[in-house]
């Protein structure tokens, strides 16, 4: 097993997963092109739960986050989130994006504004709060993220490990109820994705919906709810990550996990 | 084998570079003698520099400036022992006002430059972050103050200037006061703030042709009240009839108080109160004058129009991208000669009989299109180099497709397109000489008319040389603008 990236006791006295559901998706497929990437999707996510998604690369666990907020467009089945069911229909789509958060593995954060401008640029002009409260809100997840200092600086000023965190921060200064994370780590040097993992603890401590996709089975272990690995496109296994690790049943997940751990 | 285990007991301390690449003798090793070719080259090119120079300095160095034509010029040189090379300035001396001005009547001249340096006022809200407001409002009463004393003396005339004294005195005087970082503790603690200079720029839209053709006021004021009804029409609607439906209506309102009620609003207000400027004639525009007219206009509707057609040939759907694509492609394809004889003669017999469309209005709106194709190209550049995550990013947020576009993609499509949109704005302001072609007078088409004068007949060099000048002074301005901008715009690194 993979070295857990941190050490400190877990505080677990708010994580716990209501009966509220958060994301139900049914029978959801989707092909890029004639390329069926995600094939008859069942999941239901409940409020409070931590779940992560692993898989080899080109497996969909990707596509399938990046479909909750439809950054992806699916063609069969549906998608609810938080009530709302995502079609075509573009108001749908953006109340969808103001409650569900979402960070990359490339961070994408804009390099023409500063930090505080990142912050603040979706709470005033989408949430339509007033300047100065968006930056108060903004200062204050920037502490959370322990790198209030950094505000006036360019992203292109920051280490990776930095920029992740604001990208968190950012999404977090749009109070969503359920964060997406896309291969948050894979894209950092191995310092920096321990300050990037005690961050998403934190958000887990805090009773945060999260999706998580990732490698970093420590964290999987530590923090998740629930473990889901896909291969083909397909969900192949879920389980709670003790049973998931110690137990697996089908023999890709064995394959998987025997080559990664 | 030898033991390779080290350990490293004290830091090394930090040294001087040695001497030999350092200073004066130390940039002239790296960067003029380094190598035996590069010390050739610079043997060479300092040779050649020698060498133009050592013929151009002897011919523009001339005392000539006073003659009243080229035969006088040569009897100046031929005094002077130099029958041969020597520039005749005599002709710039006495025809500089032509090559600025074209024929526009000489007690008017005053009009042009007051705009040309109110155009600096308009701009500099828009090109310098630097500059506070108070500075622009008092460069704006400074102008107005000088453009004062040129205008004929009258009591009214003397109480402005009087006016017009005091507010430069009392701004000069605040500018002078005013803390940078005091003002800046004030304004975060809400003092009030002079009035944004954009405004004044929104006015010079307008200000700009009045000055130039004269006229009553009142067009240039309905022109401007046109878009107040198109947006008084929006945010009534907009509670009502939604986003989409209200901006087509108020497009439309906007578009029956231009063709319909202009008319009847201009001649009721000159009824009423007939303040207006002497009216001149567009076949009176000449040389810069003309060519920055046309220029300015062009370049600053093109940027707008370019944006509009990238996004159009990036867009989803298919007829605006086709509409957008095949405009940019039919404008690309065509050379823009063959544009300004369209506008000079066919498109007026596509008008209705008894329009009167303004030659250098046709020509604006040409210049205009070409550039705006090759600016489109450019800006999609611009749009191509971004990585999807920014669009994804924005899309995430919840922007959106509008704002994302001004608030995320342009900002950072733009500034990677600086440098080709300064080119095709270069390209643009030099390509206003070919008006000459259909008989517009810009300063190359004046050349020719002052070499009909007879004294004047055969000078060639000083003429172009001047011309160049003044082409070389606005397109260095531009260029060094855009450095400047690449500059400040930076943000990987400072």
């Amino acid at each position: 097993m993979a070295q857990t990236q941190t050490d400190r006791e877990i505080d677990r006295s708010h994580m716990h997963v209501s009966d509220q559901v958060a994301i139900e998706i049914t029978d959801m497929n989707k092909w890029f092109g004639s390329f069926h990437v995600l094939r008859d999707i069942n999941l239901t996510v409940y409020e409070g739960e931590r779940i992560v998604i692993c898989g080899p690369s080109g497996s969909g666990k990707s596509t399938l986050i990046r479909c909750i907020n439809r950054l992806e467009e699916h063609q069969t089945g549906s998608i609810v989130v938080d009530g709302i069911e995502l079609t075509s229909d573009l108001k749908n789509v953006d109340k969808v994006r103001s409650e569900v958060g979402m960070v990359f593995q490339h961070f994408n954060l804009f390099p023409h504004l500063t930090v505080l401008e990142n912050l603040t640029l979706a709470p005033i002009w989408v949430r339509k709060v007033p300047r100065k409260e968006a930056e108060e809100t903004a200062m204050h997840f920037l502490e959370k993220v322990k790198i209030p200092e950094q505000a006036r600086k360019f992203p292109g000023q920051l280490s990776g490990g930095q920029q992740q965190r604001v990208a968190i921060a950012r999404s977090l200064c749009m109070k969503p109820r359920i964060m997406l994370f896309d291969e948050p780590t894979s894209a950092l040097d191995p310092e920096m994705i321990k300050e990037v993992l005690d961050t998403m603890i934190e958000l887990a401590e805090e009773g945060m919906t999260m999706l998580c996709v990732t490698h970093e089975m420590g964290f999987a272990e530590k923090v998740a709810n629930r473990v889901i690995f896909m291969d083909a496109g397909q969900i192949v296994e879920q389980n709670e990550p003790t049973e998931f690790f110690n137990n697996p049943q089908s023999e890709r997940t064995k394959l998987f996990l025997s080559q990664i751990l | 084998m030898e033991n390779t285990s080290f350990v490293r007991t004290e830091m090394l301390p930090e040294t001087e570079p040695p001497r030999s690449t350092t200073g004066v003798l130390g940039w002239i090793r790296d960067n003029l003698f380094n190598g035996v070719l590069n010390s050739i080259l610079t043997i060479l090119s300092l040779a050649f520099i020698y060498y133009l120079l050592s013929m151009l300095l002897p011919w523009s160095i001339s005392p000539t400036w006073g003659a009243k034509s080229l035969n006088e010029c040569r009897e100046i040189l031929g005094a002077t022992g130099r029958e041969h090379g020597g520039a005749c300035w005599g002709v710039i001396n006495e025809r500089w006002s032509q090559i600025l001005y074209g024929f526009y009547p000489e007690e008017l001249r005053w009009r042009p430059t007051l705009t040309f340096f109110l155009l600096f006022v308009a701009m500099i809200p828009i090109l310098f972050n630097m500059i506070s407001r108070r500075m622009n409002w008092l460069l704006l009463v400074l102008v107005l103050f000088g453009a004062s004393f040129a205008v004929e003396n009258s009591a009214l005339m003397v109480v402005v200037k009087i006016v017009l004294g005091l507010s430069l005195a009392y701004l000069a005087y605040t500018v002078v006061k005013t803390d940078r970082d005091d003002r800046a503790e004030q304004i975060k603690e809400g003092a009030k703030r002079l009035p944004n200079p954009l405004y004044f720029t929104a006015i010079y839209v307008f200000l700009m042709p009045w000055l130039l053709w004269g006229g009553s006021i009142w067009s240039p004021v309905a022109a401007a009240l046109g878009f107040l009804v198109g947006w008084l029409a929006f945010r009534l609607l907009a509670p009502i009839a939604g986003n989409l439906a209200s901006l087509i209506l108020a497009v439309i309102a906007a578009g029956v108080w231009w063709l319909l009620l202009i008319g009847p609003f201009t001649g009721l207000m000159n009824g009423l109160a007939p303040i207006g400027l002497i009216p001149v004639e567009s076949r009176l525009f000449g040389g810069m004058l003309l060519s920055l007219t046309i220029g300015v206009v062009a370049i600053a509707a093109s940027l707008p129009l370019g944006i509009v057609l990238a996004l159009g040939r990036k867009s989803d759907l298919l007829i605006v991208k086709w509409l957008s694509v095949g405009f940019i492609e039919f404008i690309r394809g065509v050379p823009l000669i063959t544009l300004l004889f369209v506008a000079s003669m066919l498109l007026n017999i596509f008008m209705p009989p008894g329009t009167d469309f303004d030659i250098i209005l046709r020509v604006i709106i040409m210049a205009t299109l070409f550039a705006s194709a090759y600016m489109a190209e450019v800006v999609r550049g611009g749009l191509a180099a971004l990585p999807t995550g920014q669009y994804e990013a924005a899309d995430a947020l919840g922007l959106d497709y509008w704002k994302a576009q001004r608030l995320v993609i342009m900002p950072q499509a733009l500034k990677i397109s600086i440098p080709g949109i300064v080119s095709t704005f270069i390209g643009l302001f030099k390509d206003t000489t070919l008006v000459s072609i259909i008989g517009l007078l810009d300063p190359i088409g004046l050349s020719s008319t002052i070499r009909a004068d007879l004294a004047w007949n055969g000078i060639v060099w000083e003429l172009y040389g001047f011309i160049a000048l003044l082409f070389f002074i606005f397109t260095f301005l531009m260029s060094r603008y855009s450095m400047y901008l690449e500059r400040r715009l930076r943000t990987d690194h400072s």
